[in-house]
């Protein structure tokens, strides 16, 4: 840590920032430095840290002193660090935090991670050695807010400048969205935008491409109709869907929950798994294709499949006479009794309810049905 | 006499405020009857809402099961549409139950005074409800309120005129 010198932070002239990382702590070789948590930032010619805390507390080293590095992964309750190992100290060193240090490496410990992308920076800056081309002079103040790294632009020079920026940024967004699974939650929203932008940009003409991003789930911007006149796709798939569906609705008295029809269907498939979407798509064409399956969607929204023979009347009817025979059924006991799963018993009693057929029980011990003697 | 409770009050479904309109209208129905004949066998004339909750009207220990605060005051709101409730207070905590409409009343007690054939006598309030004579009739007892409501159906109908005397009100039948 003594190869460190205080610093006012701001860049010089022909010093560019490439990465900034939150949540970094100092350790003097083994020791944890007597600085808190600051952010770490890499640029074109120096490693610079600053106190988060204040602002005033700002040290920097050229990277000319960096001799060699390496990561060293996270445990259980230590977090990801990079070890730094430095020159030896140059006569003309300006002062800094520590007099003198025992060890001749630091470490960088990685509280709110960002460690890979900052390795990576790092090597790379490592390797150009940018700091050799352009010598040091003027500096110019660097923003502290999340805009940090734009330079001030001039001419030509500043255009391209800003598009690499710009073209870094987007970069670091992709490689930073794979870190961290959390982190791309986040990053996903601006994926998906991306790629959408990036699908308009290409059309109809690289159909390989467009079709890799619709794979993944992303919906084509150009060409997507709702159902009603529906994709051809869909339409193979209905058909399919009737087949495949027969004998298993038959077996369930005429009638299977959507998300039971989805399971069942992509078990089969195997491979090329269907999205809820597409199977929902899907459904809603059985009327127009006159296929005998209908896709029925009750008051209280669950979606069923169910076969155009299959007679609610006759189901009422049924459910009344098992109610009857019991004097009273819950959802659960009339699940039981027909093999049927609960969510479709409770959405047959409820719809012989609304029939006025059977009325309601609501007390502390559940929801009864009872047939509707008023 | 012990009060008998219709089928319905060992009806579990009965306490619970039934979603179907058509189911609902025949419950709250049954519900108003019920509430009615019971005030009428107890001579109750003014229900508290609080105390109601836990009258047996409304709450069946046998089948454990009571009607819910919500469903007594849509109850009492049908009652009070029909004209057999009103509310005594802004917050609707209080009510007065006529399980007689006052018109009603106005009939029996002008049917009692011709049958003794004292049609164009004046008779005190006192006298009415709590005379000998009127012993054994059914409005023997009423309140003074239910009573002066009464005699007012039966002055607006033009069968009888309520006159102020010095130590009360009086009434005249036509």
């Amino acid at each position: 840590m003594d190869r460190f010198s205080w610093s006012n932070g701001l860049l010089e002239i022909n010093e560019t920032l490439v990465i900034q990382q939150r949540g970094v702590r100092l350790y003097d070789g083994d020791d944890k430095a007597k600085l808190d948590v600051g952010v770490a930032l890499l640029s074109t010619h120096r490693l610079i840290w600053r106190d988060v805390k204040n602002h005033e507390c700002c040290i920097a080293m050229p990277l000319s002193q960096i001799l060699l590095f390496e990561e060293q992964a996270a445990g259980i309750g230590k977090s990801a660090k990079i070890v730094i190992h430095l020159q030896a100290t140059p006569a003309n060193k300006e002062p800094g935090p520590y007099q003198h240090s025992k060890y001749s490496f630091i470490k960088l410990s990685f509280k709110e991670h960002g460690q890979i992308e900052f390795y990576r920076r790092l090597t790379e800056e490592m390797t150009r050695k940018r700091w050799e081309n352009t010598p040091a002079s003027q500096p110019i103040p660097i923003g502290t807010g999340s805009q940090a790294g734009r330079t001030r632009a001039v001419g030509i020079v500043g255009i391209e400048r800003k598009i690499e920026e710009k073209r870094k940024e987007t970069d670091k967004n992709i490689s930073e969205a794979f870190e961290d699974l959390s982190k791309l939650m986040v990053k996903a929203k601006e994926m998906v935008e991306l790629s959408r932008s990036i699908a308009n940009k290409i059309k109809d003409k690289q159909f390989g491409l467009r079709s890799y991003l619709l794979s993944m789930g992303i919906a084509d911007p150009v060409t997507r109709e709702t159902h009603g006149s529906g994709t051809h796709y869909h339409m193979q798939l209905a058909k399919q869907l009737d087949d495949m569906l027969q004998a298993p609705l038959e077996e369930r008295g005429g009638m299977m929950a959507l998300t039971e029809v989805y399971c069942l269907v992509n078990r089969a498939r195997g491979m090329e798994l269907l999205s809820p979407e597409d199977l929902v798509n899907a459904c809603k064409m059985f009327e127009s294709l006159k296929l005998p399956l209908r896709l029925r969607v009750f008051d209280s929204g669950v979606m069923v499949v169910q076969l155009q023979s299959h007679s609610e009347e006759e189901m009422i009817a049924s459910a009344l006479d098992n109610v009857s025979d019991k004097g009273s059924l819950t959802a659960e006991e009339f699940a039981k009794l027909l093999g049927l799963s609960v969510l479709l018993s409770k959405e047959r009693l409820l719809l012989a309810e609304k029939m006025g057929h059977l009325c309601r029980d609501d007390s502390v011990e559940g929801l009864r049905f009872y047939p509707n003697l008023f | 006499m012990s009060f008998e409770w219709p089928w319905q009050y060992s009806f579990p479904p009965f306490f619970t405020l039934q979603p179907n309109v058509d189911t609902r209208q025949k419950q709250l129905a049954a519900w108003c009857s019920l509430a009615l004949s019971y005030c009428r066998h107890h001579k109750l004339y003014t229900l508290d809402v609080m105390e109601a909750q836990e009258s047996p009207v409304f709450n069946n220990k046998k089948i454990e099961r009571k009607l819910s605060m919500e469903a007594i005051q849509v109850v009492f709101e049908e009652l009070r549409k029909k004209g057999n409730l009103d509310w005594l207070d802004k917050n609707k905590s209080r009510c007065l139950v006529m399980w007689r409409r006052p018109e009603e009343w106005g009939k029996l007690i002008h049917q009692w005074v011709s049958k003794i054939g004292m049609v164009n006598s004046v008779f005190t309030l006192y006298e009415l409800s709590n005379g000998d004579d009127t012993e054994g009739e059914e409005f023997h007892g009423l309140e003074d309120w239910m009573l002066l409501r009464s005699l007012q159906a039966l002055q607006a109908d033009g069968k009888a005129e309520i006159i102020t005397m010095d130590d009360g009100k009086g009434v005249k039948f036509f």
